[in-house]
């Protein structure tokens, strides 16, 4: 009775490991296969059938991806755009989402229902207008055309008028009696309680501006002043691509999202378990 | 220390509703006043205006001779503790006391002094430190009050401070508070639903319903002389036992009939009924459970108001007995001594301490004679 409950155990374990296994392979082959891929030579990386691991390791391609690529600006353009906007996210989505979510004003409702609409068009119908106010001031090929659609973020909103009406009004009552101003009760005493939803939208910021290659690719289309993305894309030819050059730059792009990773690990998993995006 | 008055407070609310109605109250320096009633009575719609924390729709409040009414929260020299303690989480036991203080510019030294004197007062020395999750029930309760205290207020506000702790620990900490109050001469306005808080801590008690008050007393004489049906129902635990009753007069006695019972009253309570105009009438008889007596002295003595009962229930309390019955469709219970031989099923007789019979008006449910 016993060993045979032990055996439809270790077997459902089994199966649970397998699928996990399975999962794992097909997340990592593709970064696997870029790595290999880069150390290829062209002809290498078209033949049928392929190969898997390359015939002679060589170092080419990465000094081919420097040469055609200015890293050093792009790293530091997406470094930037990834910073202000999640600066500008994190403080004005904190404002707004406790203003909607703690304060009495006229026509509150209303408003809040143009946040969750503007949330419900996709994100590409923005794209002209932003471009030709951009244009019209002049502010195209700059780090603040870059930061500009990521100044407030419907989502950020959203999300952090969530995490503020999960607070009881109690609190702030009592910040109230205590002696603080609207000002200071949201700055001393609520914004520090959403300090968790604000690490989770900060990371989703991130996320989102490092892989956002569509804005970049539009608004800034001086290489100097490129995102990692973007300057990316140029490595595409109409005719041709040079796959390994391609994946080499794609592995050196790649290194800040995984440092930073590295570091935000935490927050990384506990953003994505709070959005439900688990 | 501070006076409080309320001249004709009303709170009505955009959508027409009246949470409270004509409110008057005065309370005196270090005076421990309760309010109470059931849920939605208006008692912490009440407590939050004087608190600042809703606006008076009409009326005025006084302390200490100033009208408050447009005076912010911060400014009326209060303090308040609520119900869920609102203890700000991401701050030490220590910074949620000194935060009030902290706000004023109060020099650190001086900030140091107020919040390891309220700990010490509270026993809560040795948690200054720790955050408040880190804390029971009980010792946040404690940290709420701390944070009050430091203030050193004109006036305590505590909006059912009690109510979310088990009730050991409510017995305790009703104890302490009540200490407090002595230690401290502090005036306090208390909001509770606890009946036994009530009359344990207030020196007097608001009973609310419906927003309108109903009776301010001091706790005994809220027992003993509650001035309508509501209030005597809602003091006392088994609450008062009442029955529609037809008053007659029969051989120069008023006696009071219900389901085929009769109640000879006492003279002074005849001559109230009579006087009212009430003989031929309906009326409403209240005794209080310890006012009913199964001894054979107390039914030889009350043999006039006596009564038989069928007991349903038999409950031993230790010190006394509760014996739960019914009258025609009423439940009554009767607390009587523990050495009763009484048990369930037992038919026996009781009998009312026509002393202790409060007679209330059918229609106004007002107290006729108690």
């Amino acid at each position: 009775m016993n060993s045979s409950l032990e055996r439809s155990r270790k077997i459902r374990t089994a199966g649970v490991y397998a699928f996990f296994v399975i999962g794992s392979i097909v997340m990592i082959f593709p970064f696997v296969w870029m790595f290999l891929t880069s150390f290829k030579t062209v002809e290498e990386s078209m033949i049928i059938p392929p190969t898997i691991l390359p015939e002679a390791y060589q170092t080419k391609n990465y000094t081919d991806a420097m040469a055609s690529l200015p890293f050093f600006a792009l790293y530091k353009n997406t470094a930037l755009m990834i910073f202000w906007r999640v600066v500008c996210a994190v403080i004005f989505s904190s404002m707004a989402g406790y203003a909607f979510a703690k304060l009495n004003f006229k026509y509150k409702n209303a408003l809040f229902s143009l946040v969750l609409i503007q949330m419900m068009l996709p994100s590409q119908i923005f794209i002209t207008p932003q471009y030709q106010m951009l244009a019209k001031v002049g502010l195209t090929n700059s780090i603040f055309g870059l930061v500009f659609p990521g100044l407030v973020s419907a989502f950020g909103t959203f999300f952090l008028r969530q995490a503020y009406m999960g607070i009881p009004n109690e609190i702030a009552e009592a910040a109230y009696l205590d002696g603080c101003n609207q000002w200071q009760s949201f700055v001393k005493v609520m914004a520090p309680l959403t300090k968790s939803s604000m690490a989770a939208l900060a990371v989703f910021t991130a996320v989102f501006a490092y892989g956002d290659l569509m804005w970049p690719l539009i608004v800034n289309t001086d290489l100097k002043m490129m995102t990692l993305s973007s300057g990316l894309a140029t490595l595409r030819g109409q005719f041709a691509t040079n796959f390994p050059v391609m994946m080499a730059g794609s592995l050196l792009a790649m290194i800040p999202m995984v440092v930073l990773y590295l570091f935000f690990q935490k927050q990384f998993i506990e953003g994505v378990a709070m959005t439900g995006g688990k | 220390m501070a006076s409080v008055q309320l001249k004709n407070v009303c709170k009505k609310y955009p959508n027409g509703y009246e949470a409270v109605k004509d409110f008057n109250l005065d309370i005196q320096d270090k005076e421990f006043i309760i309010f109470v009633g059931p849920s939605g009575c208006g008692k912490s719609t009440t407590l939050r205006m004087v608190a600042g924390l809703e606006d008076i729709s009409s009326g005025e409040l006084i302390i200490d001779g100033k009208v408050m009414n447009d005076v912010e929260p911060k400014d009326r020299d209060i303090a308040m503790v609520f119900q869920s303690y609102a203890l700000y989480p991401h701050m030490s036991v220590y910074d949620n006391m000194a935060f009030s203080l902290k706000l004023k510019k109060v020099p650190k030294e001086e900030i140091d002094k107020k919040v390891r004197d309220a700990a010490r007062i509270l026993d809560l020395e040795k948690l200054l430190d720790r955050k408040p999750r880190a804390l029971s029930g009980g010792q946040r309760q404690r940290v709420a009050m701390g944070r009050a205290i430091v203030r050193s207020p004109k006036v305590f506000l505590m909006d059912e401070p009690l109510s979310n702790l088990d009730a050991k620990l409510r017995g305790q900490m009703r104890v302490e508070i009540s200490k407090l109050h002595q230690r401290l001469g502090s005036t306090i306005i208390y909001v509770t639903h606890d009946q036994t808080e009530a009359m344990t801590l207030g020196t007097r008690i608001v009973v609310m319903k419906d927003g309108i008050v109903q009776q301010i007393d001091t706790p005994q004489n809220l027992y003993d002389h509650p001035c309508n049906k509501f209030v005597a129902g809602f003091i006392g635990s088994p609450q008062m036992n009442m029955i529609a009753a037809d008053a007659v007069e029969e051989n120069g006695e008023v006696v009071l009939k219900f389901a085929g019972q009769n109640v000879v009253l006492n003279e002074n309570r005849a001559k109230a009924v009579k006087a009212g105009g009430y003989i031929g009438k309906k009326v409403v008889l209240g005794i209080r459970p310890e006012d009913i007596h199964d001894g054979a002295e107390a039914l030889q003595k009350f043999a006039k108001s006596s009564f038989d009962a069928e007991i349903k229930v038999y409950e031993m309390l230790g010190a006394s007995a509760l014996l739960y019955f019914n009258i025609e469709e009423t439940g009554w219970v009767a607390s009587v001594d523990a050495r009763t031989t009484a048990r369930t099923g037992d038919k026996i007789r009781l009998a009312m301490d026509t002393d202790k019979i409060h007679i209330f008006d059918y229609e106004t449910e007002k107290t006729i004679v108690d």
